[in-house]
C-alpha cells in the first residue's frame, strides 16, 4: 500500500506525540518543518515567552530602534501559524524530563507523555556577578521584551553605558547612538569581538563606533553597578572610575539552557551534545540551536553556534530526523552582524593559524579576508562585501585551490576564481 | 482585454546570469537573463525585505543576499527556508530590443 502512496511512506510517524521544547527560531522552524514533511500526530509546542516563533536579529537593531514592531519577527504570520495546528503553549516552563517514562513534567505539575523530544531551549543573556547586577537600571538583550523594556531609554541626551564589546553590545551602541543617545562600550578584553573576529576587524569596528561619537574604553573591568546621587544609575569600573548614566546594557554572551538535559543526564558540555542527526545521547531526544553543541567539520572540533543560520537549519534538520529522514546536518558557520550602514559577515571560522589574503585594502568601508590552507580557502570575513563573500562560501563549500594573488586582486571577479 | 505593456528597459541592459533592478512604474521590479530569456519578479524578497538585484542568481533560482532564501525566477515559487512565501512574477515579452512587463 506504501509503495503506491509514496507521499505517504515518507512520513514515518502518521501518529504519535512529538514535544518541542523551546519556541524560538530553531523550535519554530522544527515545528513548521514537521507538519512540512506530513507529521499529522499531536504536535506541542512549548515557549517560555509569550511570543510565537520569532527570529531574534532585528531585536537588537529594527526593533530596539522602535522601525519595526515586534510582531514583524514572527517566523509565521498568525493564519500560518493557526494552520500548523500546534498545541500551542506559551509562557509554559518544564520543570524535568523523565527519560524513563518519556515525559516531561511542567512547572505547574502537569505531565505530557512524547515520543520524540526536541530540545530548542536556546540560551539566556549572561549577567555580570558584580554587587548591583540586578539593579532595575541594569538591562541585558535576548528576548522581545528585553528590546521593548528598552527601546524607549534610547532618546537624544540619554547616557547609555553598554558593557560588553561583543556583537549585542556593539549592535545595542549603534542603535543607541542612531536614536540619539550618548553611548559609551566597556569592554574587558584588550579589543572588540576578541572571541570571534582577528584584530584587523576589531580595529575596523572600533574605528566604526569611534566615527559615529561613541566612546569606547578597552580593557576594562567593571566593579558594580549602583545608583548616582541624582537616581540616575552608575557603572564603576575595576579602577574606581564612575559613569553615570539613564541605562546600563550589558552584552557579556549567552548561557546555554541545558539543566533540563543535564538534570536528565544527557551528555552535555557547555550545551546539550548532539550528532550530525541531531540526536542527543537519548535517541529520542534530539537538540537545536543555540543549546546544541555538535562536532564541526569545518571547525575541526565540537561547538555550539549562536546563529540565525544555525537556528534555523539545525531546527530544520532536527525535526526531519526525528522523522527518520535522512539527515546530515554539517553546517559551514555563517555568520552576519549590522552596525550603523555597516553589514560584516563571516563564513567558516577564522583561525589565526592560517594564511591571510587580504582582498581590497585592509581598514577601508569594503574589504575581505580570506584564510587559507595551502591553497585553499577555509574561512572569510569582511565587511560591507556580501556578493564576494556569498562567492567566498562557494570557495570554502568546493575546497577549490584557487591562486592567492588573483584573490587578492579586486580587479578579478569572484565569479572567475 | 488588452495587456498593457510597460517599458522596462533596454535587453542589452539585462545582463546573463544576472540580475537587474528597476523601477517600472514606480514598482521594484528584478529582471533575471538566464539562457537567453528574460524573466521579471518583484525586487523586494517575502521575508526579510531584501532587495534580490543584490542577490546571486544561479540558473533559475536567485538567492536573496540577506537570509539566502531561494526563489525560482520563472515561477516566483520559494524553494529554500526561510522563504515560505511567493514571489510575484511578471509577464515578459521582448520587443523592439526592449524588455515589456505586464504589470497588472
Amino acid at each position: 500500500m506504501d509503495a503506491e502512496r509514496p507521499e505517504v511512506a515518507a512520513a514515518a510517524w502518521p501518529a504519535g506525540t512529538i514535544v518541542i521544547v523551546g519556541a524560538g527560531q530553531a523550535g519554530g522552524w522544527a515545528a513548521q518543518t514537521l507538519r512540512k514533511e506530513g507529521f499529522t500526530g499531536r504536535l506541542v509546542l512549548i515557549g517560555d515567552e509569550r511570543h510565537p516563533p520569532h527570529e531574534r536579529p532585528p531585536l537588537s537593531k529594527a526593533v530596539l530602534a522602535g522601525v519595526s514592531l515586534p510582531q514583524s519577527t514572527w517566523l509565521q504570520k498568525a493564519d500560518a501559524f493557526d494552520a500548523l495546528a500546534l498545541e500551542w503553549r506559551p509562557g509554559t516552563t518544564v520543570a524535568r524530563i523523565d527519560r524513563a517514562a518519556k515525559r516531561l513534567e511542567l512547572a505547574d505539575g502537569e505531565t505530557l507523555a512524547y515520543d520524540k523530544l526536541i530540545l530548542c531551549t536556546g540560551g539566556r543573556a549572561r549577567t555580570l556577578a558584580v554587587p548591583g547586577a540586578d539593579a532595575p537600571g541594569v538591562h541585558t538583550l535576548r528576548r522581545i521584551d528585553d528590546a521593548i523594556a528598552l527601546a524607549p531609554l534610547l532618546q537624544p541626551g540619554r547616557q547609555v553605558v553598554v558593557v560588553g564589546g561583543g556583537w549585542i553590545g556593539l549592535e545595542v551602541a549603534a542603535t543607541a547612538r542612531q536614536k540619539g543617545a550618548d553611548v559609551v562600550v566597556v569592554e574587558a578584553q584588550s579589543r572588540l569581538c576578541e572571541r570571534t573576529v582577528p584584530s584587523e576587524i576589531s580595529e575596523h569596528l572600533l574605528a566604526l563606533h569611534r566615527t559615529h561619537g561613541t566612546r569606547v574604553i578597552l580593557g576594562a573591568g567593571v566593579a558594580g553597578f549602583g545608583s548616582s546621587d541624582d537616581g540616575r544609575s552608575a557603572v564603576t569600573l575595576a579602577d574606581g572610575k564612575v559613569l553615570a548614566c539613564d541605562a546600563i546594557v550589558v552584552g557579556v554572551g549567552l548561557v546555554p539552557n541545558d539543566e533540563l538535559a543535564r538534570d536528565a543526564g544527557l551528555d552535555c558540555d557547555g550545551g546539550v551534545i548532539v550528532d550530525a542527526r541531531c540526536r542527543t545521547s537519548d535517541p529520542d531526544i534530539l537538540a537545536a540551536g543555540d543549546v546544541a553543541v555538535t562536532e564541526n567539520p569545518w571547525a575541526g572540533r565540537r561547538l555550539r553556534l549562536e546563529s540565525w543560520q544555525n537556528a534555523q537549519e539545525q531546527g530544520i534538520a532536527a525535526a526531519r530526523s526525528a522523522l527518520g529522514l535522512e539527515v546530515e546536518y554539517r553546517p559551514l558557520p555563517w555568520f552576519w552582524s549590522d552596525q550603523y550602514g555597516m553589514n560584516l559577515q563571516i563564513y567558516g571560522i577564522p583561525t589565526p593559524s592560517l594564511r591571510v589574503v587580504v582582498r581590497g585594502v585592509a581598514g577601508s568601508e569594503s574589504f575581505v579576508l580570506f584564510y587559507l590552507e595551502g591553497d585553499v580557502v577555509k574561512a572569510a570575513i569582511g565587511p560591507n562585501a556580501a556578493r564576494d563573500l556569498r562567492f567566498a562560501r562557494r570557495l570554502i563549500e568546493q575546497c577549490k585551490p584557487v591562486d592567492p594573488q588573483r584573490l587578492a586582486d579586486i580587479g578579478v571577479p569572484m565569479s572567475k576564481l | 482585454m488588452t495587456i498593457n505593456w510597460i517599458d522596462a528597459a533596454a535587453q542589452d541592459e539585462v545582463p546573463q546570469d544576472d540580475v537587474l533592478g528597476v523601477d517600472v512604474a514606480g514598482r521594484d521590479i528584478a529582471l533575471y537573463g538566464v539562457d537567453g530569456e528574460v524573466y521579471a519578479t518583484d525586487n523586494v524578497c517575502t521575508h526579510g525585505h531584501a532587495r534580490l538585484c543584490d542577490g546571486f542568481l544561479e540558473g533559475h533560482e536567485i538567492e536573496c543576499p540577506l537570509h539566502q532564501g531561494r526563489f525560482d525566477v520563472r515561477s516566483g515559487q520559494p524553494n529554500c527556508a526561510p522563504a515560505t512565501e511567493a514571489l510575484r512574477t511578471y509577464p515578459v515579452k521582448i520587443e523592439g530590443g526592449r524588455v515589456w512587463l505586464a504589470l497588472d
